[in-house]
């Protein structure tokens, strides 16, 4: 607990996140929180591939998310659960 | 006869079907209407609402599929469809189908039903698959804590629909339903209580929204229901209130409304999740055999040619298994017309007369009908394609290619549907949020080689190229994608700069799909190919018979008739392209109608001659020409079909015009590049 914040994009496959801040933009907010990312929530990375979209997991599914889109996400890593 | 008069004077039950995408909507709506449903449409976009009926306890229930959406903003075009369905066409019960094994993010789309105050019915889908996921659901807790009736359901086996129909009757009666409020906290609270007020005092609010829910939305400054609020009178004073209520919301809990309403609502969700839900494995274990797939489907290297290979083999099948039946049904056709020429001539029909049914209709309609067992082939591997989970890994795969011509993956959908037909690929365009993003889509998806064009290909490919049939028509698909990733990089660049949007998009679980759905979607999308033929086609193809028989005592189909002469003088525009014989020009000119016709149109000219229709093109083609032929119809304008819903789509008589106009120059140049390098290279 108690990691630095940062890009969800940055984050490696394996790794557990908590998101703690959604960067700028109205619609970006609006569209993540429909898909089930807001504040807190927890999440794990599937694929991360440099340059490329990610595949992210929320809860029981799974999201692909543009990689432009993972550099506003701001995450701060967690342990296990 | 009095128990009929009963039912008809008996106001009919309306169902509305609601869900995220890939909660297995379309299934249940299979299930609930079976065989009695009016419109066709397309699986994995339910592009419009769709409906069907059902007949239970002796009352007529008419059933709605609403688009699949994950809220009922209106960021996209088919959130708004659904979002004004449920509105301001109230159905009598909304049955919201969740996709149990993901709950939490399935719920979003639920408080929001909700709060609108919809009459509800739940039905925990995939509730089969929970098993395997070691989670347990407890439905009555969950229907104790939002009060509404919630029924497990597995779509794909038909279970739980009874129940869900029982249910849904039940509901139906019951005039003033529980709503379930989300508490948002006692500032939000206060604030909202007073918009409440105002809405209240407003005759006309209150007689077409749910107070509560109205506040909601206004309080999160909901840009299409303030959108849809603008006739109203005194709604001034409302927004005069919000922007009140906001400013002094932010500026106590430091927040931006939409988040602090967001995290309410996910606060509640977990909250119920928490309730009901019993989890017997961890994360680490919880990594599916989805995943593993992905590993794999979607790696950086493999990912593409995957998706081509896929390609490849589905062509291969159409082709390999179609092949015999083409055979078969040619040779049917041709017996048919000897048979019903001498039955017709000995019962002493007029020639004329004889002529328009054995050369205009058998021969016209039936070159057409050859292919139906390709198009059903290719339709029944896309509907396996869809119904697997792969269509939101090729988007996934394409992203970083769609990125150079500054779209996003999910742009990618809609080509893919538009192997099927571009008349739905056109409007899957509805789920992109951007509308520039959308406008390329549009104008690129009809570039995308439908199943109209593969007769076309078919009748060419078999009269020219036998041995290599599946990789030539495989080409011409390439082509298609090709150019329509090309040609929307230079309308990004050139007609509409900007950034782009942001991709987000659910990779559903990879399923197995069952034989029963694929059929259904097979034979949805399949049919509409038949109906085609009896329709437009047929139509069509009366006329050109028509055409070449005119003027009166004019040889049949000859240069001297009035299809000849349109042929003639359109035909000096294709003679770079190596097929500027009158015929090849007349039967592309019809072609705008509907692809097909291009067939059914040289099948009418054609089909008079004893040969039949495959040796006729054999004289008048070289292989050359006539791949250039093929390159012509893939590209050139898209059919009127197509074309009307480009227009209505866009709402723009520019666009579609620009839509036609680029695609023929585009088609002509192509077809001249391919047949002036054949012939530079030797090949003509």
């Amino acid at each position: 607990m108690g990691g630095s914040v940062l890009p969800l994009g940055f984050l490696q496959v394996g790794r557990d996140a908590v998101v703690r801040e959604l960067g700028s933009g109205r619609n970006l907010a609006q569209r993540l929180s429909e898909m089930g990312i807001v504040r807190g929530t927890r999440l794990s990375i599937i694929k991360n591939d440099m340059g490329g979209p990610l595949i992210i997991s929320v809860g029981d599914g799974r999201l692909a998310i543009g990689r432009g889109m993972a550099l506003k996400i701001f995450v701060e890593e967690a342990s296990k659960a | 006869m009095e128990a009929a008069q009963a039912i008809k004077n008996e106001k009919q039950i309306v169902v509305a079907l609601a869900g995220n995408p890939n909660s297995g909507k379309t299934t249940i709506f299979n299930s609930l209407t079976g065989a009695h449903q009016h419109v066709g449409n397309w699986p994995g976009v339910t592009v419009e609402k769709k409906e069907g009926q059902l007949v239970s306890e002796g009352k007529v229930i008419r059933v709605v599929d609403l688009p699949g959406t994950y809220s009922l903003g209106a960021y996209s075009e088919d959130e708004a469809v659904a979002r004004d369905y449920i509105l301001f066409e109230k159905p009598d019960v909304v049955i919201n189908i969740i996709d149990a094994t993901n709950l939490e993010r399935n719920l979003y789309l639920t408080t929001q039903l909700l709060e609108m105050g919809s009459n509800l019915v739940i039905a925990l889908n995939m509730s089969d698959e929970l098993k395997a996921k070691q989670i347990d659901i407890n439905a009555a807790r969950f229907s104790e804590l939002l009060g509404v009736p919630a029924i497990r359901t597995v779509g794909t086996r038909g279970q739980g629909t009874k129940e869900l129909v029982a249910q849904a009757l039940q509901a139906a009666g019951n005039k003033n339903p529980r709503v379930v409020q989300i508490n948002y906290g006692k500032e939000v609270e206060t604030e909202l209580a007073a918009l409440e007020q105002d809405i209240l005092s407003n005759r006309q609010l209150v007689e077409n929204f749910a107070p509560r829910w109205l506040a909601v939305k206004v309080l999160e400054g909901d840009q299409g229901v303030l959108k849809s609020l603008a006739k109203y009178p005194g709604l001034e004073r409302l927004l005069a209130r919000r922007a009140e209520a906001v400013k002094r919301l932010e500026g106590l809990l430091g927040e931006d409304i939409e988040s602090l309403l967001a995290d309410k609502r996910y606060g509640f969700i977990g909250g119920l999740a928490k309730e009901v839900m019993t989890r017997r494995q961890t994360t680490e274990e919880r990594l599916s055999r989805s995943d593993k797939i992905d590993r794999i489907v979607t790696n950086r290297y493999l990912g593409i040619p995957i998706f081509l290979f896929a390609m490849w083999a589905i062509f291969q099948f159409t082709f390999t298994v179609g092949d015999p039946f083409i055979g078969w049904i040619e040779t049917f056709f041709e017996w048919f017309g000897g048979v019903t020429g001498a039955w017709l001539e000995s019962a002493g029909m007029p020639g004329l007369l004889m002529s328009l049914i054995v050369d205009g209709i058998i021969g016209g309609v039936g070159s057409v009908l050859v292919f139906i067992p390709n198009i059903f082939l290719l339709f029944f591997a896309i509907s396996l394609l869809e119904d697997s989970g792969y269509m939101a890994r090729a988007a996934f795969i394409m992203d970083r290619l769609m990125h150079a011509l500054g779209l996003h993956g999910k742009s990618f959908i809609p080509l893919l549907i538009g192997f099927g037909c571009n008349v739905p690929a056109v409007m899957a365009t509805r789920t992109l949020e951007n509308k520039r993003d959308r406008l390329i889509t549009i104008l690129i998806t009809p570039l995308m080689s439908c199943t109209a064009r593969l007769p076309v290909y078919i009748l060419f490919a078999g009269a020219f190229f036998t041995a290599n049939q599946g990789l030539v028509i495989f080409s011409l698909y390439l082509l298609g994608l090709a150019l329509a990733i090309l040609m929307g990089m230079l309308f990004k660049r050139f007609l509409f700069k900007g950034e782009t949007s942001h991709f987000v998009m659910e990779l559903p679980p990879y399923r197995v799909p069952t034989l029963k759905s694929t059929f259904i979607h097979m034979w949805e999308k399949g049919s509409s190919f038949i109906r085609k033929a009896g329709t437009i086609i047929f139509a069509v193809v009366v006329l050109v018979w028509a055409l070449s028989n005119l003027p009166v005592g004019v040889e049949y189909a000859s240069q001297d008739s009035i299809l000849g002469w349109i042929g003639s003088f359109v035909a000096p525009i294709f003679k770079p392209a190596g097929f500027g014989t009158w015929e090849a020009a007349v039967a592309l000119v019809f072609g705008i109608l509907a692809k097909e016709v291009v067939v059914g149109t040289l099948g009418v000219i054609y089909g008079a001659e004893e040969a039949g229709l495959t040796a006729a093109i054999a004289q008048a083609w070289t292989p050359l020409s006539a791949y250039a032929f093929m390159v012509m119809t893939l590209l050139y304008i898209p059919c009127a079909a197509v074309i009307g819903t480009i227009k209505r789509e866009t709402n723009s008589w520019t666009w579609t015009a620009f839509a036609v106009a680029y695609t023929l120059v585009l088609g002509w140049l192509m077809a001249v590049l391919v047949y002036q390098f054949g012939r530079l290279l030797g090949l003509g």
